[in-house]
């Protein structure tokens, strides 16, 4: 048994220097890394985060992008067009330099089998890519958002591309004013993400559900969403909202006045926490940007709003009567899960607010009150067990009073007996 | 009818009753003006015999843990048949026995009873004070609700005041830096194992004492030639027992008016809420720790104010030794140093709860 132990230990110690010596080897014969580790400045740029890099991980070295012979110590020889040395792509080329690979089902089969391969499609779609085939180098390619010599895996959270990184890559361009002002569009989509729900979820708590600038946008497809597709975008995580509208009386007259849908209420990149002071012509109502006073649709985002405010002061109603039943000890069982239905009414009438159907908005509303109503008596029954114990107490102090009076009148009768009970000692 | 003459006989006739009967008939108590203070210390074991029973009560379903010590007093409260009644009977008379403690402490130092030869009942009747203290202490968090947790969590910042000493006291008290699941635990062990034992020990001791030495009369009737006195069996004993019912019909009327709330259940992640108190007995402290400056000649003022009321303490205990002619001058002047403490005590508590939450 030992003997076998010593032989599988000294065979696989030979295993291992003989794999490290072939490693070393190879490495060692990665002429393009020797050379540019020795250089200065922008050459040997390329190699310091080589390491870390995804393809180098995977055995793909410089030449695997660059072509060239690695083999070769001569620079001459080594970056030789007659060995295959493309050298360094022009922003044009990086796309398609990008996608000799990434475009190859068969190839990148072997690394990923579900990594897609339509990136560059997907590019060549996109506002970026449309610009760069109209020979706009300022525009981004692959190398802007993924980096060059140091990719790491998207799922990487040091990654330009990880998900809480995402805004501040795109930021890098979008919100540089200079850079911009040639497109005439807007630099501040960043700042105000930042305050959005979505940013605050994402970039604070770290909410990777939270919708990034790609969700909306696309990432390698990247457009500005169309009037008409936004609560596609946005209902891609809200499906319920979007379908609720796609039935409302807003949908046509906001195709029509080319408001953004979604976006129209609640804004764009600076996608608030929505509160129901949203709702209704108060301060504050998103409903009075078209609705004018005295219209018809004045009226009705009126009634919505008091509908809501009748529910949320009657679940409130009873919610502080459960509080209170349960702070002074009775007995509340299954009212508070009477309770819970009807705050999850109110959470389902915000939701339903988007078909703009009063009938059944009020008839919902209705819904909540019954249970409000039902949460509130139940309450009060629990509350008045409170009372029954006092009036048992207060039954229970005169018994015993009476047994103080009768005890009192027991003591003088016993002293009247003993004549005076107080002796001399 | 004939039941009670059948069993003493029975009795009689395996145990010589005859001494403790002839102790019974021959016993007396002072009569006097004062004497009506007597009946304190009855009430007092009248209020510690209700905590005993209405606690072994409670102890059937309460379960000592921060994930089930709320929900299990809310079971008590709520599904157990006079649940809520044993509960409610428990900390008021728990309020009640403190109250009745203090009167009869006062009472007994007012009257000198604590002089030669009663030092030893004046002493065990002080570590009996100080050790209800702490069976209020340990007790109030029991329910784990945000009052109580947060009460607990000022009083152990306290007890870590002390100097050297004070870091190990919390976590000693605590079961860990934080007031937590283990702290519950641990004032558990205290509530229930720990300060009864010590307090069966001295209880039976001070009560043994008392049979022992009979009640003391004030010096300024020791001498009077017309002392008088009743018979404790039955004229005594009467009276004794209307005084417990007495003190039974203020707990009825207080648990009827005031019914003990169950709160809401403790958060530790919940900020403290405003114009947080400890038990009203504990209020005087609290208000002067709250009103001492941050720092009384270099020391932290919370620190003095701890050691200010660790000699009182002290001085508490030993006042029979301090006294050295209880009749004369030394007295009356510790009887009125008492009255000042009186005074101070009733002050700061008002104090404590009329002062504005956030000073």
């Amino acid at each position: 048994m030992k003997r076998w132990f010593k032989k599988f230990v000294r065979t696989g110690s030979y295993a291992s220097a003989l794999t490290g010596l072939l490693i070393f080897s190879a490495r060692a014969q990665d002429t393009c890394l020797e050379c540019h580790r020795q250089m200065e400045e922008n050459l040997k740029t390329p190699t310091l985060h080589i390491e870390a890099d995804v393809h180098y991980q995977r055995g793909i070295s410089c030449a695997g992008c660059h072509g060239g012979d690695p083999k070769e110590e001569d620079p001459d020889l080594s970056m030789s067009p007659a060995r295959g040395f493309i050298g360094v792509p022009k922003p044009q080329q990086i796309p398609s330099f990008c996608a000799r690979c990434h475009s190859d089902v068969e190839y990148m089969k072997h690394y990923n089998p579900k990594l897609p391969t339509d990136q560059l499609a997907q590019y060549r779609t996109s506002v970026h890519g449309k610009q760069l085939a109209k020979g706009d180098t300022n525009v981004a390619t692959c190398i802007s958002c993924h980096g060059v010599h140091g990719i790491l895996r998207p799922t990487d959270t040091r990654s330009p591309v990880f998900k809480t990184n995402v805004p501040k890559t795109c930021a890098g361009c979008h919100a540089d004013k200079k850079r911009m002002a040639a497109y005439k569009i807007p630099t501040n989509q960043y700042h105000d993400y930042l305050e959005s729900v979505h940013g605050k979820l994402l970039l604070e708590k770290k909410e990777l559900s939270a919708a990034a600038c790609t969700d909306c946008h696309g990432n390698h497809g990247a457009s500005p969403p169309g009037l008409s597709d936004v609560a596609g975008a946005c209902g891609e995580c809200h499906p319920s909202n979007r379908d609720l509208f796609e039935k409302s009386p807003h949908k046509e007259p906001f195709q029509k006045a080319k408001l953004p849908q979604c976006a129209a209420c609640h804004g764009n990149h600076k996608v608030l926490p929505p509160t129901d002071e949203f709702l209704g012509v108060g301060e504050g109502a998103v409903c009075v940007q078209c609705h004018k006073s005295g219209s018809k649709g004045y009226e009705t985002a009126a009634v919505f709003k008091a509908l809501l405010d009748s529910l949320k002061a009657a679940t409130e109603e009873a919610r502080g009567l459960v509080k209170k039943a349960e702070v002074a000890g009775v007995k509340v069982g299954l009212t508070k899960f009477d309770l819970r239905a009807c705050e999850d009414v109110i959470v389902h009438s915000r939701s339903e607010l988007h078909a703009f159907n009063l009938a059944d908005f009020r008839a919902l509303i209705q819904d909540g009150m019954t249970k409000a109503e039902r949460v509130k008596k139940a309450s009060l029954v629990s509350l008045e067990d409170l009372e029954i114990r006092r009036k048992g107490l207060i039954f229970s102090g005169v018994l015993i009073l009476f047994l103080c009076i009768g005890l009192w009148l027991k003591i003088r009768k016993l002293d009247r007996e003993r004549g005076n009970p107080s002796v001399k000692s | 009818m004939r039941l009670f003459p059948a069993l003493y006989s029975w009795v009689g006739e395996r145990v010589d009753l005859a001494p403790l009967i002839y102790l019974i008939k021959k016993k007396t108590v002072p009569d006097h003006k004062h004497s009506l203070w007597y009946y304190t210390g009855g009430m007092t074991l009248f209020f510690f015999a209700i905590q005993i029973a209405t606690g072994i009560l409670l102890l059937l379903y309460y379960r000592p843990s921060a994930e089930a010590a709320y929900e299990s007093v809310q079971f008590i409260m709520t599904e157990v048949k006079f649940g809520w009644l044993i509960r409610s009977l428990h900390s008021w008379s728990a309020n009640l026995l403190i109250g009745a403690l203090f009167v009869h402490m006062f009472s007994v130092f007012f009257m000198k009873a604590y002089r030669k030869p009663r030092e030893l009942t004046w002493f065990s009747g002080s570590f009996l004070l100080f050790l209800c203290l702490a069976f209020g202490f340990s007790g109030y968090l029991l329910p784990w609700n945000k009052l109580a947790y947060f009460a607990t969590k000022v009083g152990t910042d306290i007890a870590g005041q002390i100097p050297i000493l004070g870091h190990s006291v919390l976590v000693f008290l605590r079961g860990g830096e934080e007031v937590s699941g283990a702290t519950l635990t641990r004032f558990f062990g205290f509530h229930v194992a720990i300060l009864p034992a010590a307090a069966t020990f001295l209880l039976l001791l001070h009560l043994i004492l008392v049979q022992l030495q009979g009640m003391s009369v004030p010096p300024a009737l020791e001498n009077n030639p017309n002392k008088k006195s009743i018979p404790f069996f039955p004229h005594f004993l009467l009276r004794d027992l209307l005084g417990w019912l007495l003190a039974l019909l203020l707990l009825v009327v207080l648990a009827s008016i005031f019914p003990w709330e169950l709160g809401e259940k403790a958060d530790p992640l919940a900020p403290a809420p405003a114009g947080i108190k400890p038990e009203w007995y504990f209020v005087f402290m609290f208000q002067t720790l709250k009103f001492l400056p941050a720092e009384i000649l270099f020391i932290p003022g919370e620190l003095v104010g701890i050691a200010a009321f660790t000699v009182g303490g002290i001085l508490l205990l030993f006042v029979p030794l301090l006294d050295k002619n209880p009749a004369g001058r030394s007295g009356r002047w510790i009887s009125r140093i008492g009255w000042g403490v009186v005074v101070y005590m009733v002050v700061f508590t008002i104090l404590g709860y009329l002062w504005p939450a956030t000073k």
